[in-house]
């Protein structure tokens, strides 16, 4: 909301010595935030004067164009008294018309230098000004031309245009909506600094006596108050005047004509959205009912609307003329020979009004009040303010039929105890401050006993519970003066189990070089197609979000790959080929298609509620996921680096379960996206943690990737929910017995499967089994492989014997031998 | 030590005088100072002190002379031979010396190649600064509380006091899960959070909530459709604004520093009531020659976030009873604390993954 300050002081005995600057703080201390401080014309400078146009001359020029070239007199602005030689492009002035002249030296908004200069043959010695090039608006029809008695030649215009205005803009919250008008605002400047105010709105009103326009409200549950007076013998083609115009202006909305001014300046003063229609095209009576289903509006915007039996129409014997409160229909629109106006200023269903302008997306300056809350009792004064108005600038007579339907609902009372701003704020407040300031907001206050009863004003509908006077309260008092206290919790057991391990999840990947990232959650059926899953592949059954901001990533995603693989190229995109990335989130696994219920609000859920609300959101377990691009070990002046592969994605997991204390076993698999012969599953016992490998080539290409990318993904909560928490191991400090056994067995065999053997076999006296050789050629033969086994023997009690070790060998080679038929190289 | 010796030649007994002694020792003398590396000092040991240098025959010869005379040429032959070996322990040393400080001059290397074979790992800010404000709170006492991201609409919405029909509903840009009937949303505040811990313990309450939350935002410099938010919840008995207060200006001061504490401005939220803005004393200029800070712009203080005194109607949804308690709760975006209190000029920095952006700030915020 912007308020002109010179427009709030009408309102308000401010002191002078109360700066814009301070009036703006006051507000925002009060609940009116500040949002900008601006001054008409804030940005032109030097010599902007009046002028006289003495004579001109109309001439033609080649291209088509005709400049007049005038004689201005600027007084003695120019130093010499003599008159001004100007060149204008405009041509709606005439003799003697007073004007706005920028000297050589003055800049105007845009930083636009005005100097004498060469044009059209002439010395232009400064510019006439139109609205628009002064920064005062939009005009159409070229320079502006003043009243006579604006001034005299050579004054400064800074004056005559108001042109040095100040306006605060305001952000005002929607608990505020009184705001929405200077009425509002100057209330609480007035509240601010405790001086008198004067209430625009209250008036001396005719009664009601129902022979003005004929109303028949049928849905008063949407329409509570419906008033109408009538303007007769009305100049359509009056001028709106200036100080209209400007405060209208100033205040964000456009100036159109004397008669829709004067509603928005009536709306912008009182906060009572306006509307008025040509009387001379309404047919029958106004009527207010809910619309049809189905039923068909053509607006004041030129859009014609499907309406929904819930939206409060205004209606004639013509059908729709009006989405009530949102915007006016255009058969019965105020046009420029509009001579009889009918005015309605009407209450309307905050609800309702707001269901409609969401359903037919039309926020309005009328919607925005009306849906906010509007003082009910303001439409009788509103509707008098603006016949007043109308016919004051525009000539004809109010009638004297006052037409008003239905009346405003009885005012609310709010009890509370009077010590609860004390109680709630914290702040020293007595009983007295907070009755009188709850006065000085408007209220009427009666004590008793304990407690207070507040009568709640009728342009506060937000106020309706002890709460609220307390914030009205406190904002009076200044919320500057809260003390600071900290409240003492109870001993805390410090972070959960799940969040320390998040934790060392994070750390552990960082510690291996690994970078963490944030990807968004969307997906399309693109990524899916992309990491090649086939059509039944259940990470394809996404939940789809309804507004998605793309069409072509309207799911939640499922698994984490396709940010993580996107965020890899990207990368790679901007030079950084070698990347090791990880991400930490969860996806969403949809789990049937029940509704979440929408619960009561007045009591604690049930518990077959609340299991009812659990059960209807989708799992959305705690993935982690690796992607590996280029190569792990650098290149450099050491010779070659190692490209990524397959068993880094697969150590990744490996590192982070044994960071967790959780021992998983890793076997070969097959799943999209992975290579096929690349891919791990990975495991705590019998449950499935995810995969890791290789990528496939064509997810590789498909993503931009550098060929043999790797990536992992694993459920992250299992994997946490298996965590252990560290059991010491008791060192031996007997001598290690180191024994290398080389074994070749069938090519495709596990590694893992012959290790488990030799444990297995070799019994209680093995320390550790470590593979630390992988040979195939033609001495092993064909289809075999041979994998040499670092075994380390040691008891916790003794020094071993040669025998104790050859036999502790040989067991652990005859089971791999009897199990996977190894045969023994020597 | 050799034998007696039982043959005897007289012919070899030369050596034994004195002057033949010396010569031979003066000889070895010689040759000792001349080596210049250890092998030639081992060819002189081999020489003058080996099994067949003339000291070591000499040696031999004493056991072959009359009794009368073996005293004085032993003693002779002893002294030579001592001052020989001396003079080799002491050429040894010089020489070990002198080949050891040669190698390790040989093998000196440009210590300033680099090394950098591992690229270096690095958590991501946001993640860091979420364990940071958690760990201000925990020492506290609070506890870090957690829920989901896609949400049901009740607890969004109207368990947080905001209506079907309340105008801040659509304010908050909502997306929707499909079917809207279901009324499952992406959670656009941390806020349910708090109603969740509401519904599920009892008070008192003291949690922080940290969390990514998603409004219908387009995505630019500094609006992103995901982002991340930290929300505070404090029900109890007797909980004020001023505890509030107390919590955020602690909140501040350990995030940015001593003295830097808040300010409350009069606002409006449907779970909050009173409400408060809440600005961050400017913790680069601290209020002083503002004009110029780049950090607050000129204000001295710092748009932080929003608070309140928990709205009664949200204890009664979630179960908590009114009259007996009171509580407060606070959210601010980390995203947009990250950004100020680290330069980020570009929010997509935050989400693009760009591991240029992450590795700066390394492991620890
Ligand atoms: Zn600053």
């Amino acid at each position: 909301m912007r308020a002109p300050v010179s427009w709030i002081r009408e309102y308000v005995d401010l002191p002078e010595e109360v700066s814009s600057e301070k009036l703006a703080a006051r507000l925002t201390a009060l609940g009116l935030k500040l949002e900008a401080l601006e001054q008409a014309g804030g940005d032109i400078t030097g010599p902007l004067v009046l002028g006289r146009v003495l004579s001109f001359d109309d001439e033609p020029q080649k291209n088509g164009k005709t400049i007049r070239w005038c004689q201005v007199d600027v007084g003695d602005a120019n130093g010499t008294g003599d008159p001004q030689g100007i060149v204008c492009g405009a041509s709606n002035f005439a003799v003697d018309d007073l004007v706005v002249v920028v000297l050589p030296g003055g800049v105007l908004p845009g930083g636009f230098e005005i100097s004498a200069r060469k044009t059209y043959g002439h010395v232009s010695s400064g510019m006439i000004c139109s609205a628009r090039e002064l920064g005062l608006g939009e005009d159409h029809d070229g320079i502006m031309v003043l009243s006579a008695d604006a001034g005299a030649p050579g004054d400064d215009a800074f004056d005559a245009l108001h042109l040095r205005d100040e306006v605060i803009e305001l952000e005002i919250n929607p608990d505020r909506a009184y705001a929405l008008s200077l009425r509002g605002i100057a209330r609480d400047a007035a509240l601010g600094f405790g001086v008198p105010f004067t209430d625009p709105a209250a008036r001396e009103l005719p009664e009601p006596n129902g022979s003005g326009h004929p109303v028949e409200v049928e849905a008063p549950d949407g329409c509570p108050v419906f008033v109408t007076r009538t303007v007769t013998g009305f100049d359509a083609a009056a001028p709106t005047p200036d100080w209209i115009a400007r405060r209208v202006q100033q205040a964000g909305m456009r100036p159109i004509s004397l008669a829709v001014d004067v509603t928005n300046y009536v709306m912008l003063e009182l906060g009572q959205p306006i509307h008025g229609y040509d009387g001379d095209k309404l047919s029958g009576p106004i009527r207010v009912r809910r619309a049809t289903e189905g039923e068909r509006l053509t607006t004041l915007d030129g859009v014609t609307r499907t309406l929904s039996a819930e939206d409060v129409l205004i209606t004639d014997d013509t059908g729709p003329i009006g989405l009530a409160g949102v915007m006016g229909g255009q058969t019965t629109e105020l046009s420029s020979t509009s001579s009889h106006i009918v005015i309605e200023a009407a209450h309307f269903d905050p609800v309702s009004i707001f269901r409609t302008q969401r359903r037919h997306k039309l926020p309005s300056e009328a919607s925005k009040r009306f849906e906010r809350g509007v003082d009910p009792t303001l439409p009788e004064a509103a509707a008098d303010r603006v016949a007043d108005l109308l016919v004051a600038h525009g000539g004809g007579t109010v009638s004297d039929g006052v037409t008003k339907v239905g009346s405003a609902p009885a005012a609310r009372s709010v009890r509370m105890p009077l010590d609860l701003p004390a109680r709630v704020t914290g702040m020293d407040i007595s009983a007295e401050t907070t009755v009188a300031h709850l006065r000085a907001v408007g209220g009427e206050v009666e004590v008793e006993g304990e407690h207070l009863t507040a009568v709640v004003p009728p342009w506060r509908p937000d106020i309706a519970d002890p709460f609220d006077l307390v914030e009205e309260v406190a904002r009076v008092v200044g919320y500057d003066d809260i003390p600071s206290v900290l409240p003492t919790a109870p001993a805390g057991k410090g972070l959960t189990n799940e969040q320390r391990l998040r934790r060392r999840v994070g750390r552990t990947l960082a510690g291996a070089g690994f970078v963490e990232v944030i990807s968004f959650p969307f997906v399309g059926v693109g990524a899916f197609d992309a990491l090649g899953l086939d059509e039944h592949d259940d990470r394809r059954t996404a939940m789809r979000i309804a507004n998605a901001l793309s069409a072509e990533q309207p799911f939640m995603t499922t698994t984490l790959l396709p940010g993580l693989l996107d965020t890899a190229a990207r990368n790679a995109g901007r030079g950084q080929i070698d990347v090791a990335l990880f991400e930490t989130a969860a996806v969403t696994l949809p789990r049937g298609t029940t509704p979440a219920p929408i619960l009561p609000v007045d009591r604690r859920p049930t518990e077959g509620e609340w299991d009812d609300l659990q059960k209807a959101l989708p799992e959305q377990p705690l993935h982690l996921a690796v992607v590996l691009a280029g190569e792990r070990e650098r290149s450099g002046w050491w010779g070659a680096g190692r490209r990524a592969g397959w068993g880094d994605a697969i150590q990744a997991v490996r590192e982070v379960a044994s960071a967790l204390g959780v021992e998983i076993t890793v076997r070969s698999s097959s799943r999209a996206p992975w290579h096929p012969g690349r891919c791990a599953e990975v495991l705590v016992g019998d449950v499935l943690l995810g995969h890791a490998g290789e990528l496939h080539p064509r997810v590789c290409k498909a993503f931009g990737l550098p060929e043999r990318s790797a990536a992992a993904e694993v459920d992250l909560d299992v994997l946490m929910r298996h965590a252990t928490p560290v059991v010491a191991p008791s060192l031996s400090s007997f001598p290690v017995a180191k024994e290398d056994v080389a074994l070749v067995v069938a090519a495709d065999l596990p590694a893992v499967a012959v290790a488990d053997a030799l444990r297995e076999g070799a019994g209680e006296l093995l320390e550790s089994v470590r593979l630390f050789d992988v040979y195939t050629g033609a001495q092993i033969g064909e289809g075999k492989k041979s994998l040499a086994f670092a075994l380390r023997f040691r008891a916790p009690d003794r020094t071993l014997t040669e025998e104790e070790i050859t036999a502790a060998r040989e067991a652990a080679v005859a089971a791999a031998v009897r199990r996977h038929d190894a045969v023994q190289r020597t | 030590m050799s034998g007696p010796n039982t043959d005897y030649d007289p012919v070899e007994v030369t050596p034994l005088k004195a002057a033949e002694v010396e010569a031979v020792r003066d000889a070895a003398l010689v040759a000792i100072e001349a080596a210049g590396s250890l092998d030639e000092l081992r060819q002189v040991r081999l020489d003058h002190a080996g099994d067949r240098s003339p000291l070591a025959l000499a040696n031999r010869e004493i056991g072959a002379l009359p009794p009368q005379a073996r005293k004085e040429a032993g003693q002779r032959v002893g002294q030579a031979r001592g001052a020989v070996a001396k003079a080799l322990a002491a050429r040894q040393v010089v020489l070990e010396e002198e080949h050891e400080a040669r190698i390790l001059v040989d093998e000196a290397v440009d210590v300033t190649l680099p090394w950098d074979r591992i690229p270096t790992g690095a958590r991501h800010p946001v993640t860091m600064l979420s364990e940071r404000i958690a760990d201000v709170f925990v020492a506290m006492g609070w506890e870090v509380a957690e829920g989901p991201l896609v949400e049901a609409e009740w607890l969004n919405f109207d368990a947080l006091n905001l209506g079907p029909d309340h105008p801040a509903r659509t304010m908050q840009d909502t997306f929707w899960m499909e079917p809207v009937e279901n009324a499952i949303v992406l959670r656009t505040h941390t806020s349910p959070v708090q109603a969740r811990t509401m519904l599920t313990r009892e008070p008192p309450i003291y949690i922080v909530c940290p969390g990514r939350v998603f409004r219908t935002d387009e995505y630019d410099a500094t609006h992103s459709p995901v982002f991340h938010q930290v929300e505070g919840l404090v029900v109890d008995e007797g909980i004020t604004m001023a505890h509030l207060k107390g919590s955020l200006d602690h909140f501040a001061t350990s995030m940015f520093g001593e003295g830097i504490t808040t300010r409350f401005r009069p606002s409006y939220f449907p779970f909050t009531e009173p409400s408060a803005e809440v600005d961050l004393a400017c913790f680069v200029c601290r209020g002083v020659d503002s004009e110029h800070c780049r950090t607050c712009k000129g204000e001295g203080w710092i748009e932080w976030g929003g608070c309140g005194v928990v709205n009664p109607r949200v204890l009664v949804a979630c179960g908590v009873d009114p009259d007996r308690y009171t509580g407060f709760a606070f959210g601010m975006g980390i995203d947009r604390t990250l950004m100020f209190r680290h330069g980020v000029a570009d929010l997509r920095d935050v989400f693009e993954g760009d591991v240029r952006f992450t590795a700066a700030f390394g492991t620890e915020i």
